[in-house]
């Protein structure tokens, strides 16, 4: 297993050298909704607190690094943190009010959807971020701003993001927080009735998950060159950020990773070959037939029945 | 701030909530009854645009005659969904259900972008330009036929609900989940009608929305959010609370509309929404908490 | 080191908790007995932290822990059970005490040692590796106490770990709790099997409609006109023919 991983990751540090440069582009998806979505996974996986409004971590930490960058001439690199730490902030907002008050799953959901949509009307409404027009970065092809002229640049970010955010969930899985999660996700009042404080648990997770979403803003911002608030705040970017980890397996560390390496090319491979014959929406019809195919055939998602069929055939043996 | 303005505004916006409480208490049913979320709620309002838009386009029929074949067909899709997909999740867990509910919202969205292109649309009605004039306020014929049908259909409904024995144990499927289970109804019916009542809710709706609003394909999965913003606010599990939830956020948007900005109209409900999930989370008219 | 002074508790109309007042020393063991729908589950979802009262006083071992959040009461060394048993469904026998004993450590590792000693304590050891969700109603009360073990308690609050087993089943967690009594948890013990209420509490308190109809010692409890009335008289004999 160890040796497996080493040999992928040893895969994926080489890769950029034999890649186009479209071929590069598909793996740099990869990597960031990966990254993305173990960050939701963090608490909608483990911790059962399924958010639907994602993209607003996104989007203020985006925000956030960018209007840092334009004005103060802040470097992204450290505009990422500050922009972590505002979404962490937004996380902590809805988590307080939405845990606080004790509001469960589908409750929760329409909070998180709330709050997004709050921030895109907001935000489309501030001259100073741009308004509904958004912010647009010119390229410097400066590092130092978070610019490369070379995408392999972008790559091994996105590659470096997605390891990062997989050795955090990794430790918090491992930690006590990672048992409590689970506990919480299974039975909440159970959980307090052996000590485990549902509230502080989950407020953590909300943090640290909007932290690293807020992060992953700043590379989204900086790598498509701009920022609207309907694409960055918006239900479609929370609805990318989710599949992911639920079609890989949510609640398990490679669920997000291998949602990625399967939805990331299906909608890309899709999106290219129907665009071209000018029928936009048929992809996404497909898209949508996957993800029903998905639910009806593997209910718990990829990465569960893949290790049962591992364990099965060894078993087996 | 003009009175008669805002009185004007309140007024369009109250008339125009019949439509608001419609697409919500089917919402409402559908939740009650099978705890699942119906994320393709718009999407399926969007498609009762769409086929009153046709039938007044390619047969001349009005929509405020057309929208009970809207509700028809809207009827069966909901019985396809329920029976082909939403029976088999019943007990997967929740994730799950929303993904299943995503994929039928992304494939009816983009079967509609696919079939009638993205450009916003709007119904032709004989009554789409009628107004009334009472004093300095004038009252919008089109929406007040709206409210007045939306209005018919909910009685309607109410009675079927409260009256019928299929109704009745709809209800009783709603108040207590696997209570129904246990009388020993015919669950699977009853999840069934259910779903597609709910659908036909949406579906007439949107057919009669699409008289007094542009829409496209895109427009679902905001009417998504929104209906349940309204359930929320009326009170979950409340068909009543669905009602008068939508009339409150459509007077609130519209009010909205005119003191703020127009495009921040949606901002009102869901402030509203938040408030609500924050000081009263069973809602303003339901009686249950989470 | 339990104090509970005139607890009251009402749901709607109803009076589920009646100025009840009890009190328990250290390693002692106390019976809560009544008919169902007296009131039993309720003050013990008062005492742990599930619901606040409506008025009345909690005392753990000096301190006041009304208001409390169930898991702060958990960590002062009062742990309850569930009377349907709650179980992590999906996760395994080992994971589910591992959550009790990391009330006592951060350490995960150290967790899992301790939850396989209490495991192989209540002789659940051959499962840890089973889902929860997968053990038999028998096995699932073991699991329960095993949890609730795990978090180290000093007064640990039994409701109904013997309903719905077996004679034999019901022997061995008789002599469980008997075991984990001898190391100084004192227990407050809601049961309606009368034969193990009776063999292992030094004392017993009857509810009805919410109110202390009775205190005593287990011999006189049982020949207690009110109680035999109020609730003994066919469950008693049900108890001893099943
Ligand atoms: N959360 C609640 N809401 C309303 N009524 C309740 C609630 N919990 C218990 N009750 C009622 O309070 C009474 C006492 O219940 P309970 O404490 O469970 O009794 P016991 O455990 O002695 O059988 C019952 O009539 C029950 O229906
Ligand atoms: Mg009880």
């Amino acid at each position: 297993m160890r040796w497996a991983a080493l040999g992928a990751l040893a895969v994926l540090l080489v890769l950029p050298n034999f890649l186009g440069s479209y071929l590069l582009t598909v793996f740099i998806f990869i990597f960031f909704y990966a990254y993305l979505g173990q960050a939701w996974n963090l608490l909608g996986g483990y911790g059962g607190q399924i958010s639907l409004g994602h993209a607003a971590f996104v989007g203020i930490g985006g925000y956030t690094s960018t209007y840092l960058a334009m004005t103060y001439k802040l470097s992204p690199w450290i505009g990422m943190f500050v922009g972590g730490a505002a979404a962490a902030c937004l996380g902590a907002v809805i988590g307080y009010l939405g845990f606080r008050f004790g509001l469960r799953g589908f409750y929760f959901i329409l909070l998180t959807v709330a709050f997004a949509e709050i921030c895109r009307l907001v935000v489309s409404h501030v001259e100073a971020l741009g308004g509904a027009l958004g912010l647009f970065i010119t390229f410097s092809g400066d590092p130092w701003q978070f610019q490369f002229s070379d995408n392999r640049y972008y790559y091994y970010i996105a590659l470096g993001l997605m390891l990062a955010a997989m050795g955090i969930v990794a430790l918090v899985e491992r930690s006590r927080m990672g048992a409590y999660l689970a506990a919480i996700r299974e039975d909440e009042d159970a959980s307090e009735a052996l000590g485990v404080n549902a509230f502080g648990t989950k407020l953590a997770a909300i943090v640290l998950s909007a932290f690293l979403t807020g992060v992953g803003g700043t590379f989204y911002a900086n790598y498509l060159f701009s920022l609207q608030p309907n694409t960055a705040f918006g239900i479609p970017l929370s609805v990318e950020i989710i599949l992911r980890p639920i079609v890989g397996g949510s609640g398990t560390l490679m669920g997000p990773i291998l949602g990625s390496f399967i939805l990331s090319p299906l909608a890309e491979v899709s999106r290219a070959y129907f665009a071209k014959g000018g029928l936009s929406g048929v992809h996404l019809i497909v898209y949508g037939s996957l993800l029903i195919a998905v639910v009806l055939f593997f209910p718990r998602g990829a990465y569960p029945y893949l290790r049962g069929l591992v364990r099965g055939r060894r078993g087996g043996a | 701030m003009d009175p008669i303005l805002l009185g004007q505004a309140a007024l369009n916006g109250f008339l125009f909530g019949g439509v608001y409480s419609l697409m919500a208490v089917g919402l409402s049913l559908i939740f009650g009854v099978m705890r699942v979320i119906n994320i393709a709620h718009g999407d399926m309002m969007v498609w009762g645009s769409y086929l009153a838009f046709i039938l007044a386009f390619r047969l001349g029929l009005d929509p405020f005659v057309s929208f009970v074949l809207c509700a028809a067909a809207l009827f069966c899709l909901g019985v396809v969904v329920q029976r082909g997909l939403v029976n088999r999740v019943l007990n997967a867990p929740h994730e799950m259900q929303i993904l299943l509910m995503l994929g039928v919202a992304l494939v009816l969205e983009n079967l509609a972008l696919v079939v009638f292109g993205p450009d916003t649309r709007r119904t032709e009605s004989a009554y789409g330009l009628a107004t009334v004039w009472f004093g300095p306020i004038f009252v919008d014929v089109a929406r007040l036929i709206t409210f007045a049908l939306a209005l018919a259909l909910s009685c309607a409904l109410y009675l079927f609900l409260f009256r019928s024995d299929l109704g009745k144990l709809i209800r009783a499927a709603a108040d207590n989940g696997y209570g129904a289970l246990v009388i020993g109804a015919d669950v699977e019916r009853i999840y069934t009608v259910a779903f597609g009542i709910g659908a036909a809710c949406v579906g007439a709706a949107g057919a009669l929305m699409s008289a007094l609003l542009p829409f496209s394909p895109a427009a679902g999965f905001a009417q998504t959010v929104t209906s349940f913003n309204i359930v929320i606010i009326g009170g979950m599990g409340s068909l009543l609370g669905a009602f008068l939830g939508g009339l409150i956020v459509a007077v609130a948007e519209s009010l909205g509309a005119v003191l703020l900005v127009p495009s921040l109209k949606e901002l009102v409900g869901f402030v509203l929404l938040v408030l609500i999930l924050l000081f009263r989370p069973q809602g303003l008219f339901g009686g249950k908490t989470p | 080191m339990l104090e509970v002074r005139g607890l009251s508790k009402r749901f709607g109309g109803l009076q589920a908790v009646c100025d009840l007042s009890l009190s328990m020393a250290e390693g002692e063991v106390l019976g809560l007995i009544g008919p169902n729908g007296a009131g039993k589950t309720t003050a013990f979802n008062l005492i742990s932290g599930f619901l606040v009262p409506d008025s009345g006083e909690i005392k753990f071992r000096g301190r006041s822990v009304v208001g409390l959040r169930p898991h702060q009461i958990c960590h002062l060394g009062l742990t309850r059970t569930f009377q349907l048993v709650r179980p992590f469904p999906h996760l395994s026998v080992l994971e589910n005490v591992k959550v009790g004993a990391l009330a006592r450590t951060a350490s995960v590792r150290e967790a899992a040692g301790k939850a396989r000693h209490v495991l192989e304590e209540v002789g659940l050891l051959a499962k840890v590796e089973v889902h929860a969700g997968e053990l038999t109603l028998a096995e699932r009360k073991r699991l329960e106490l095993a949890r609730a073990l795990a978090t180290e308690p000093v007064l640990l609050l039994l409701d109904e770990v013997m309903a719905g087993l077996t004679a034999t089943e019901t022997e061995r967690i008789v002599e469980l709790i008997r075991a984990i009594n001898r190391r100084g948890v004192a227990i407050l013990l809601i049961e309606h099997v009368m034969r193990a209420v009776m063999s292992l509490s030094g004392r017993i308190i009857v509810l009805n409609y919410g109110e202390r109809i009775a205190e005593g010692p287990p011999a006189v409890i049982a020949n207690d006109a009110r109680v035999i009335e109020a609730y003994l008289g066919e469950e008693y004999v049900g108890a001893t023919q099943g």
